[in-house]
């Protein structure tokens, strides 16, 4: 049984702006039933260019009914740049918190709302203002590539402009509406390379094993000596042995990506690939295992493609 | 569409005592259990393999639940039942046990829809020690064909695992023509009665095909925390836990004396209820599930009708999710389970129903009840009043319908 807050129970019990706003101004729709959750918000603004109301539909667990409803409690009454203020982090502590498995329905909330936003441009016949777009990781979404992959790739092929992005980490090969995003990157790493912050690629800050798509030809292979190596052995290992094997009792299964200080970058592939526990399975369970049987200071990120 | 509305509003009130519909999870104590227990925790509580007559008051409560289980299994001799400490323990035994009694041999077969217990021990003996698993298929309603478990079967296969009832649908396997075929290869066949002891009569004497069987104390109304395996004499099966003779080797550590004895008399009362199990509670189980099909739209049964445990039925509600089903039921103190992924703890919805190929949708949106000789039909009435409104609005805030299954 999950331990859910009395307000969670409440939005629940009682869920606010149940349906579909008439005459819209934006519609996000995100989700399936296959994946177990699914979420269509909408909002119409005032004359004041406000959110005058909204609505949501939401096929899912109860803490799913309850970050829709709260969702669109936060909405009224704020400008789309106020909106857009709002994380998944703000809606699971307007309902006085989540079970840590069940953040992604938080999560889901705040894509709906990307989503409706982006609807809502696209009605005016133009594209989303990026800062509205603030999701933490995500710079490019066709692709759904993280800042981190970009700026890591920036700095280890020391890339200078957005085709050379592109090429290396796919990011900006779709709508380009992260064009301008991918130049601020490069500004700013290029920025912190001149003035000497970022050792050369052939430092061992960064570590990459082969399987990101481009960069196989001027991966390096770590010297054995390397202490970073051991550990990436390490992890290897129990990513094959024990992970990998649990994870494929639900059909998904987990591959290393590559280790970066204490930050472990995994994908999740198959039924873990499209999964929305997908959070809970990689904080829950591998970073847990990872901690307890290779360092306690661990972290997992999981690399979306 | 009012702004806000009340989930609750107009249900008919709980009942003082709840609904407990989940006895496929696990069940009540019995009082009559319970009553034999106590005297062994606190007046006979020695060791069984002491020589006082502390021990022996113990040891002569666990010879006398051996043979009480003896009875319910219809088995030959009371020494082939060998004490457990749950149902996925006698699993784990019965095959791990087999493959390291027959070294040479590095195949298994099992079926898709087994429990977790067998599951992910065969998936664990296939990646980390070099077996291999053949995983029957099963049909939509959760049928086995006997030709593919003959098609599968090698010279090197070791041991067949099947369960004779699937603990999500009640689908039953006809575990006696599937062991005919086993033992015309000369494996050794597992039966996984975890579900069907006690509510389906059992002969191990009739069923010579079956070799070691699975039972578990919990799912018929004795504590959790006890279970056994049925050893066919002349079975040949290395221990998983060693370093004591208890159970005659097969399985070493003080036993479970209390709940040995709980369990022999909880074995004792479903061989008396079996025909109750097969009448009433089936009746009520009938009941329940035309009550629900007949009174929600998009609606429907999974698995076998008509060959399936008498307590158990399995319904999916379209377009909706099952633990929102199963939270709303709870404030109604109605217990019953789902096979959604966000009910599990896991991530995928149930591995059962995805086997018999229904759609994710329906999956999502399924809820078994199962039922026990302690339910009564006034229950029954009241979940049949109760779910319709709660099932019609949950479908009032999910995006989807007939006319619109995807975004």
């Amino acid at each position: 049984m999950w331990n859910y807050s009395e307000k969670v129970f409440d939005h629940f019990m009682n869920p606010r702006n149940v349906g579909e706003v008439e005459n819209p101004d934006g519609v996000g729709e995100v989700g399936s039933m296959a994946c177990g959750d699914a979420l269509r918000l909408s909002f119409r603004l005032d004359e004041n260019d406000r959110i005058a109301e909204a609505k949501f539909q939401t096929f899912g667990c109860g803490s799913a009914i309850a970050s829709s409803s709260v969702l669109t409690e936060m909405l009224v009454g704020k400008t789309l740049e106020e909106a857009a203020q709002i994380t998944n982090e703000d809606i699971a502590r307007e309902l006085d918190g989540l079970p840590r498995e069940k953040m992604h329905c938080s999560v889901m909330g705040r894509e709906a709302l990307e989503a409706a936003m982006i609807d809502h441009y696209k009605r005016l016949g133009r594209g989303v203002p990026c800062h509205l777009l603030q999701q933490e990781t995500i710079l490019c979404h066709c692709f759904q590539v993280t800042k981190d992959t970009v700026r890591d790739a920036i700095f280890k092929h020391r890339l200078e402009d957005i085709e050379d992005v592109t090429n290396f980490t796919k990011a900006g090969g779709g709508c380009t509406d992260c064009h301008h995003d991918i130049g601020d990157m490069l500004r700013d790493c290029w920025d912190k390379i001149e003035r000497g912050e970022i050792p050369e690629p052939s430092g061992d800050g960064l570590v990459q094993l082969g399987d990101m798509p481009a960069a196989a030809g001027a991966a390096r292979t770590p010297p054995a000596e390397d202490p970073q190596q051991e550990i990436i052995d390490k992890i290897k290992e129990l990513l094959h042995n024990d992970i990998s094997v649990a994870l494929r009792n639900d059909g998904g299964d987990i591959e290393f990506v590559r280790l970066q200080d204490n930050l472990v970058y995994v994908r999740l592939t198959g039924a873990c690939a499209a999964c929305r526990a997908s959070d809970a399975t990689i904080k829950g369970y591998v970073e847990a295992q990872l901690r307890e049987f290779v360092r306690d200071d661990l972290e997992v990120i999981e690399v979306k493609q | 569409m009012s702004k806000s509305f009340n989930m609750m509003e107009g249900l008919p009130p709980r009942p003082e005592k709840g609904v407990y519909f989940d006895n496929n999870a696990t069940t009540a104590v019995a009082p009559e259990v319970l009553e034999a227990m106590l005297p062994l925790l606190t007046e006979h509580y020695g060791n069984p393999s002491s020589m006082h007559s502390f021990g022996a008051a113990a040891g002569a409560a666990v010879e006398d639940a051996r043979d009480k289980i003896q009875s319910l299994l219809g088995a030959a001799l009371g020494n082939e039942v060998v004490f457990t400490g749950s149902g996925s323990e006698s699993d784990n035994l019965a095959i791990v046990g087999t493959l390291r009694a027959f070294p040479d041999k590095k195949h298994l077969i099992t079926t898709e829809v087994e429990h977790p217990a067998v599951l992910g021990l065969c998936r664990d003996l296939e990646k980390r020690h070099g077996y291999e698993v053949t995983y029957l298929k099963v049909d939509q309603d959760g049928r086995l064909d006997p030709q593919h478990l003959r098609d599968a079967l090698r010279p090197d296969t070791a041991v067949v695992s099947i369960m004779m009832a699937n603990n999500e649908t009640g689908v039953l396997f006809d575990v006696s023509a599937l062991g005919e075929i086993v033992k015309e290869q000369g494996s050794v066949f597992h039966v996984d009665a975890v579900q069907a002891a006690g509510k389906l009569p059992l002969d191990m004497q009739k069923l010579t095909c079956v070799d070691l069987l699975s039972i578990s104390g919990h799912k018929l109304h004795a504590p959790k925390g006890i279970g056994a395996l049925y050893v066919r004499k002349g079975t040949k099966l290395r221990p998983l836990v060693v370093g004591g003779h208890q159970e005659r080797g097969r399985r070493a550590g003080t036993e479970n004396v209390a709940g040995a004895a709980g369990f022999g008399v909880a074995c004792e009362l479903a061989a008396a209820g079996i025909e109750h199990e097969n009448t009433v509670v089936r009746a009520m189980r009938d009941r329940l599930e035309a009550g629900l099909l007949a009174a929600i739209p998009d609606s429907q049964r999974n698995g076998d009708p008509d060959f399936r445990l008498p307590n158990t039925t399995n319904i999916s509600f379209e377009y909706i999710e099952g633990e929102g089903i199963l939270l709303l039921l709870d404030r109604l103190g109605v217990a019953a389970s789902s096979g959604s992924a966000c009910t599990s703890g896991s991530l995928e919805p149930s591995h059962v129903l995805r086997a018999m190929g229904l759609p994710f949708t329906q999956a999502h949106g399924s809820i078994r009840f199962s039922l026990s000789r302690y339910n009564n039909p006034d229950e029954v009435e009241y979940v049949i009043k109760a779910l319709p409104p709660i099932i019609e609005r949950l479908r009032m805030i999910t995006p989807f319908n007939a006319n619109r299954a995807t975004f």
